[in-house]
């Protein structure tokens, strides 16, 4: 649903507020120091795992990487069934075929990259034939990437448009739209491109594609908050973020929590409206799980490495 | 017959200064003023609290404009008004001596001296932030910046018994820096500071930068000391007024400057009547992208 | 699934041992008060009684300003700068070490919430000594022409960054050389009495600072003592005016860190997210019990409906509570005093006509609190757009033109701090070169440091604390 914006899109998008670095750092680092303990620890982890897209994008991935991720999504925590499932599981999309089997009726969103992840580097054609086989194999949601370098030459139109086919390609499936905050440096253009790809019909909003430093950060998280809060008082839509990459600990992923909660507001703390890109993640939500249902500290051992 | 001038001198008439006009004292009031071997060298305007009230809204009237001029641009009219003193140097020189009953080497020097005041003072006016102000290392992505800035309207006493040298001497480091003044010239000895209240008229000194006012420091002191569009006082010739003006000062929490018994004769006086007429402003900005 | 909500987070105050009395510092010693009378200071968040403290009378301010005479003469102004300053780090290091015990001491005695004396409070008291520290021996670089101390230095703080303040005072002058008779605030002197302590543990040589616990009759014996060479004051502005009156005509000199009533000034083409944060940081820090708080809301007519509403959503979400819960934004006010004060004010802005509007928020049933508060349609004549509330109470008044905006932000006898909000680099500086006000926060508010002078102009007092700057009131 690409809605119109008036006058040039450069106008309309160097007309949005600025961003100040030092006062978003300012801002997301005392949210930093929120202390989750206890009930309020255990109910963050199980909606953080919830929130999970468990991710594996390596050149190395084969079907039976696939196939035991699917398993672990579907089921987290083979001792614990009270252990809920991810959201969803993120593949490259020769592999969705594979995924869509193993999850076939589990609830599991089956999330592909697509239009030339990482980098974006093809023609139009390319990309959205890649989104269209994505789709095609069984693909729920399609996490596709912008084009950075039409962003930074200024040339939004190209990126807008883009946009646009891509979704009208993705038909139902969701789509999530990958800003690769680390080439685009600052956050004004983080706003700018927020904005630009939620007018251009992004479900979602996602931070990063995990192949560049830096990945999802808090400040920059926190200005694409701002951008769905804002982008739904404007026009009444709602849109998800997905901070991706560099997401590790519990600590981490109880952090992005805060912020959705105290920026966004609880209307975020969905599955439907929040996700965590990572690979690595989930264990730890676990391992803390465990904790806190054990009072013991679990070892890796315990938790399958998939 | 023989007594009979073939033409009568025209006397001086000694006025106040006030927003660059020179107005009687509005209680058309006047004194006499001698020298000290009590001969009558002519008659001074006795300013009254009205008139301190003029000066101090000439002062502010006057301050955002000079304030906000470059510091080269005041130093250039500092050193303007020196020139303007070294054209009128016989009558200050005469007027010194007639004053504080001088010779007149001494008095050719107490001129000589306070035309270099001007000078020195002219010099400083742009040095001041440099000097006082500078960036401040603070612990986090801000740039951080000092700078001293003029504190308004500054109240000067001047020194009872140094007529130029002294008024000098408390009157420029007040203006150099961007303040305006409300000057009382020594009671006993103000001519000098009238004839420096010409000088300065004919100089580029903006109207209302300095006023000064003749009369009687029991007088014109209180009110000067107790009005609340004065900023700072400088308490120099205070006298035995000093505690109670400063006690007067203290209900709009004045910067105050006590007497020190300053060595007029000092070349170089540094910063130490400078400073006193200055807040220090510190501005914060974040360093970011 | 239900909303996932904070569960409390207490910090634990068993770190924190309170004694049930306390007695003055003097000469290095706790000694017993010659007057009899007593003060009670109780935690402000549940009226619970801390601790009993001494209300030194004449004689035992004689007595610590005899000790600090003594100090003075025969080894702290003799000590070589050096020496002095390995105290001064040695204090900073040991404030470090107990800084936890030190926040959650604060917090108790002050209302302020953990995050604030733990994140804020603390860390810049330990980096003020060891700003001040590394100046001891190097005063001749200062570049105030003279180097010498001044003598015993009488100074009386307040209770609002009770810890800090008294880092403000104490660094620079034992730094440059002087002993200190240092009198903490009525309702706050715990911090206080852990810092005689401190300098116990330092092993800084007795009588050089001593601390004299009290009331306001405790403060002016401390001020009017013909031993003392130095005032220095930070508190109201009217209690600045009585002590200039005071020490007029004497030889002692004053500094005089007194009231304020910033404006904070929001252009149209600010940040607005980052504005939103300053504007709560600047009025809302510390429940406004701030002499600096940006008490005064300047913006630009054409977005205040939208700031406004930006600003209430964010208000919204402040959390009021337990000072030491780790998650409390807002903690308790003060005193009663105070209280009553925030709340006499409040009212005279409903009545003069200004709106007001507070979040929904549930207060404790015991301690001193009041919620956050914003007063729309406020004019200059309105009392609470002129007298300090000291406490979170927003008043909001539109600007047209930068000239308005600066006109308005300086008619005001009080001349501490401003805030400009705008992405133009000319227009903040341009902004910021009119502001009558000591400090001025652009695109910030409310930060500290001990590198940058901090002051007021006009009946905000004068002198400066803090960098190159501050070491001047203390050399002479």
């Amino acid at each position: 649903m690409p809605d119109t914006i008036p006058g040039s899109l450069r106008a309309y998008l160097h007309g949005l507020p600025g961003v100040d670095e030092v006062g978003v750092g300012r801002r997301a680092g005392d949210l930093a120091t929120r202390s989750v303990k206890t009930t309020a620890k255990r109910h963050a982890i199980d909606l953080a795992i919830s929130m999970v897209d468990l991710t594996t994008l390596e050149g190395a991935d084969t079907p039976g990487k696939v196939r035991a991720l699917a398993a672990k999504a579907m089921r987290p925590d083979p001792a614990d069934p009270a252990a809920p499932p991810v959201a969803a599981l993120c593949v490259y999309p020769d592999l969705v075929a594979v995924a869509a089997q193993a999850l076939a009726g589990s609830g599991v969103g089956l999330a592909s990259v697509a239009t030339g992840f990482p980098s974006g580097r093809t023609s139009l054609e390319v990309k959205l034939a890649d989104t269209a086989a994505a789709v095609a194999a069984g693909a729920t949601e399609i996490d596709m990437v912008i084009d950075r370098g039409a962003f930074l030459a200024g040339d939004y139109r190209k990126v807008f448009d883009e946009i646009t086919a891509v979704k009208e390609r993705c038909g139902p499936a969701h789509l999530k739209v990958i800003l690769e905050t680390g080439e685009l440096v600052t956050y004004d253009n983080v706003r700018r491109a927020s904005w630009l790809a939620l007018h251009a019909g992004a479900d979602f909003i996602k931070t990063s594609t995990g192949k560049v430093a830096p990945a999802a950060t808090l400040p920059v998280t926190l200005v694409m908050l701002e951008a769905v809060r804002d982008y739904r008082a404007a026009t009444g839509r709602q849109a998800g973020v997905k901070p991706a990459g560099g997401i590790r600990t519990t600590k981490d992923a109880i952090r992005y929590l805060v912020l959705v909660k105290e920026i966004a507001g609880d209307d975020w703390l969905d599955p439907a409206w929040f996700r965590l890109g990572a690979s690595t993640l989930l264990n730890d939500l676990l391992m803390q799980r465990t904790k806190l249902a054990t009072g013991h500290y679990g070892g890796p051992d315990y938790y399958t490495i998939d | 017959m023989a007594d009979i001038p073939s033409r009568l001198a025209v006397r001086r008439t000694y006025k106040l200064y006030i927003g660059g006009a020179f107005p009687r004292s509005e209680s058309g009031r006047s004194y006499p003023v001698t020298s000290p071997a009590e001969d009558h060298l002519a008659n001074a305007a006795l300013a009254s609290r009205k008139d301190v009230r003029d000066a101090v809204v000439a002062a502010r009237k006057a301050f955002p404009g000079w304030s906000g001029r470059t510091a080269y641009n005041r130093g250039q009219i500092l050193y303007r008004i020196a020139e303007m003193m070294e054209g009128r140097r016989a009558q200050f020189a005469a007027e010194v001596a007639a004053a504080e009953g001088v010779g007149e080497d001494r008095a050719q020097a107490l001129v000589s001296a306070a035309v270099d005041r001007w000078v020195y003072y002219a010099g400083w006016a742009d040095k001041i932030g440099q000097v006082l102000g500078g960036a401040n290392p603070v612990s986090g992505p801000y740039f951080n910046l000092s700078e001293p800035d003029p504190t308004g309207v500054v109240g000067v006493l001047a020194p009872t018994g140094s007529s130029l040298l002294g008024l000098v001497s408390v009157l420029a480091p007040v203006i150099t820096s961007g303040n305006t003044a409300v000057l009382v010239a020594s009671e006993r000895l103000p001519l000098p500071a009238v004839t420096l209240a010409e000088a300065l008229a004919t100089s580029d000194l903006p109207a209302g930068v300095a006023n000064i006012l003749t009369g009687r420091l029991a007088e014109l002191a209180p009110p000067l000391a107790g009005h609340a569009d004065v900023n700072a006082l400088d308490l120099a010739g205070s006298g035995s007024l000093a505690g109670e003006l400063e006690a007067l000062a203290a209900t709009t929490l004045k910067r105050v400057l006590r007497p020190a018994g300053d060595d007029w004769d000092d070349p170089d006086p540094g910063l130490s009547r400078i400073r006193p007429f200055l807040e220090v402003k510190t501005v914060w900005h974040p360093i970011g992208r | 699934m239900e909303i996932f909500e904070y569960a409390p987070a207490p910090e634990s105050r068993s770190i924190v041992s309170i004694r049930p009395s306390y007695n003055l510092f003097i000469d290095g010693e706790f000694v017993e008060a010659e007057s009899d009378e007593r003060i009670v200071t109780v935690n402000p968040a549940d009226e619970e009684p801390l601790a009993e403290v001494a209300a030194a009378g004449d004689a035992d301010v004689a007595r610590a300003f005899a000790a600090a005479r003594r100090a003075f003469e025969r080894v702290w102004s003799p000590l070589p700068g050096a020496e002095r300053g390995k105290y001064l780090f040695r204090i900073a290091r040991i404030i470090q070490e107990r800084a936890r015990e030190l926040a959650v001491l604060e917090s108790l005695d002050n209302g302020k919430p953990i995050k604030e004396t733990r994140d804020v409070d603390l860390p810049l008291v330990a980096a003020h000594f060891f700003y001040y520290a590394g100046w001891a021996d190097k005063l001749a670089h200062a570049g105030h022409g003279s180097t010498r101390p001044l003598g015993v230095a009488a100074q009386v703080i307040p209770w609002n960054f009770p810890l800090l303040m008294l880092a403000w005072k104490v660094a620079p002058a034992l730094a440059t050389g002087n002993t200190v008779v240092l009198k903490p605030a009525e309702t706050t002197p715990l911090t206080a009495l852990a810092f005689a302590e401190i300098c116990q543990e330092a092993g800084l040589p007795p009588g050089v600072v001593n601390i004299v616990t009290g009331a306001g009759a405790t403060g002016r014996a401390v001020v009017a003592h013909p031993d003392a060479d130095k005032v220095a004051f930070t508190g109201s502005t009217e209690v600045g005016r009585q002590i200039a009156r005071a020490v007029a005509g004497t030889r002692k000199r004053l500094t005089l860190e007194l009231g304020g009533k910033g404006a904070n000034i929001v252009y149209d083409d600010a940040a607005i997210d980052q504005a939103v944060e300053g504007i709560v940081t600047g009025i809302f820090f510390n429940q406004g019990h701030v002499c600096c708080a940006g008490s005064r809301l300047l913006v630009q007519e054409s977005i205040a409906d939208e700031l406004l509403s930006r600003l209430r959503a964010r208000i919204e979400r402040l959390r009021l509570g337990d000072p030491l819960d780790k998650n409390t934004d807002i903690g308790a006010v003060n005193s009663a005093a105070q209280l009553a004060r925030i709340r006499e004010l409040a009212a005279a802005g409903e009545s003069e006509g200004a709106t007001g509007w507070s979040p929904a928020c549930s207060l404790p049933e015991r301690g001193y609190w009041f919620p956050p508060t914003v007063f729309t349609g406020v004019t200059q004549a309105h009392r609470i757009a002129r007298e300090e509330i000291f406490g979170p109470v927003l008043s909001v008044l539109t600007f047209r033109t930068p000239e308005e905006a600066v006109s308005k932000a300086n008619n005001t006898p009080y001349g501490l701090s401003a805030g400009v909000w705008t992405e133009k680099g000319s227009l903040m500086l341009w902004t910021a070169s009119r502001l009558r006000a000591g400090v001025v926060w652009s695109n910030t508010f409310n930060v500290f440091d001990p590198a940058s002078p901090f002051g007021g102009y006009k009946e905000s007092g004068y002198g400066r604390e803090g960098g190159r700057h501050g070491l001047e009131a203390y050399l002479g």
